[in-house]
């Protein structure tokens, strides 16, 4: 599995990202201060963002073309987003939430929510969940999707520090046991050497370093 | 001259239903293009969108007898509209039921579009971002995330399209007249008896038409201000 940035360009506001990286590890971490662009570029993966220029490719498939204007929707790319907050669905029930993407097939409800220790949220209601519960609950609705890569945004942000060693133990069994390929938005570099093997480095919207199995040819 | 009064009173139960009939009738029609557009215009960037927005927002501004004269160039048996029912379905516009209800949502659309609009501005865009990562493509995404979380606040446009259509005077007087048992509302029939000097009938129809406007605008804000509940 790999992705690759090609020439991209996002232009949002007053803030341009502007990257020519090739990620290409089990677990890619991007890293970066507040602002320089690591959720652009993750939005930029999962479709939900057009580029001016450039081509993104995940896997060999080409998602966006600039050139070509050739474009996948989101919905057609099978990438699992985990947003900071979860953005669950708050109309629906846990349960609900974590079966809107499912299509029955290879990896059932039981077994996720036994692996995220969610079985007991199941008939709960979004708005009574803790901070915590919510990521698990959004993890495992993109999992339960059967996506071909993860993107997780912040994941561990602003959990205290026994939930965030629980967050990084589980996240490495999710690994293990789904054999997902994950590119992790984080701007903590603990956080990404406790959980990738390859990291992509941002500020003001270009790569400055890319360590570890990932090409950054034309960084500038 | 009671006579004369009484002659041409409608008989209230009549009268209140088909204002009530029209309205609703008029409010359902409007609602899928009202709530599509809303949609359009809160998510989906389009060419022409200001255009557009000027446009549905005209009804609103332009004074009613205008709209209604508009209406009746369309719609009347030598208007372009008009003709064509006229001469491929065999059916007249001006001055019937169907003129009443015309006249009604298009009075009505404005309140209903802006109102529907602030329901779908209320909605996280980033739940439909990721509805759309899980696979659900945009048809599902509006019916099962967008649809559902606006629904009070469109449950409360209906029934201020509702309340509006129910008060509507201008667009309908010249467009359907106020023709007793045919075309004659509530607010037409308040104005014609005024004309005949009868302000006790009148008052009787003002204070039904307050009656009902009262109840759509405080159902309208009773579902505005309902939380979503979860399924």
């Amino acid at each position: 599995m790999s992705v690759e940035l090609r020439g991209v360009r996002i232009e949002r506001d007053d803030f341009t990202l502007e990257v020519d990286v090739e990620m290409a590890a089990a677990c890619t971490a991007v890293l970066g201060p507040s602002g320089s662009g690591k959720t652009t570029l993750l939005e930029c993966v999962a479709g939900l963002l057009r580029p001016r220029a450039g081509r993104v490719v995940v896997d060999g498939d080409v998602m966006s073309d600039a050139a070509t204007r050739a474009f996948t929707p989101p919905h057609r790319r099978r990438l699992g987003l985990v947003p900071q907050d979860g953005a669950l669905f708050p109309h629906l029930s846990v349960e609900r939430n974590l079966l809107y993407g499912s299509h029955g097939e290879a990896i059932d409800l039981a077994h996720v929510a036994a692996l995220l220790d969610i079985r007991g949220l199941l008939p709960r209601r979004v708005p009574s969940l803790s901070g915590g519960e919510k990521r698990r609950v959004a993890l495992g609705r993109a999992l339960l999707a059967g996506p071909r890569l993860l993107l997780l945004d912040e994941p561990l942000t602003g959990l205290d520090r026994a939930l965030k060693a629980r967050a990084i133990d589980l996240l490495r069994r999710v690994r293990a046991e789904f054999a997902l390929p994950m590119l992790l938005v984080t701007h903590d570099e603990r956080e990404a050497e406790a959980l990738a093997d390859a990291s992509v480095h941002l500020d003001a919207g270009r790569v400055v370093q890319a360590i570890g199995g990932n090409d950054a040819a034309g960084r500038r | 001259m009671s006579g004369v009064v009484d002659s041409r009173v409608e008989p209230l139960l009549p009268l209140v239903w088909f204002t009530a009939l029209t309205a609703g009738v008029a409010t359902i029609l409007v609602a899928p293009l009202a709530i599509g557009l809303a949609w359009m215009l809160v998510r989906r960037p389009f060419p022409g969108k200001a255009i557009v927005e000027t446009l549905v927002l005209m009804p609103l501004v332009v004074p009613p007898v205008a709209t209604g004269l508009v209406l009746l160039k369309l719609l009347g048996r030598r208007g372009p509209l008009g003709a064509w029912t006229h001469e491929a379905l065999g059916l007249d516009v001006a001055f019937t039921g169907r003129a009443v209800v015309i006249a009604m949502g298009v009075m009505a659309f404005p309140i209903f579009v802006l109102t529907a609009r602030a329901a779908f501005e209320a909605v996280d865009p980033r739940l439909e971002q990721v509805a759309a990562t899980l696979g659900a493509s945009p048809w599902r995404r509006f019916l099962t995330i967008s649809l559902p979380l606006a629904w009070p606040g469109l449950l409360a446009a209906a029934l201020l399209a509702f309340a509006r259509a129910l008060g509507e005077f201008g667009a309908t007087m010249l467009v359907a007249g106020g023709i007793p048992g045919r075309t004659l509302t509530l607010s037409t029939a308040i104005w014609q008896r005024v004309q005949l000097g009868d302000d006790e009938g009148a008052a009787r129809l003002m204070a039904i038409s307050f009656v009902l406007a009262l109840f759509a605008t405080a159902g309208a804000g009773l579902f505005a201000r309902r939380p979503r509940r979860a399924r």
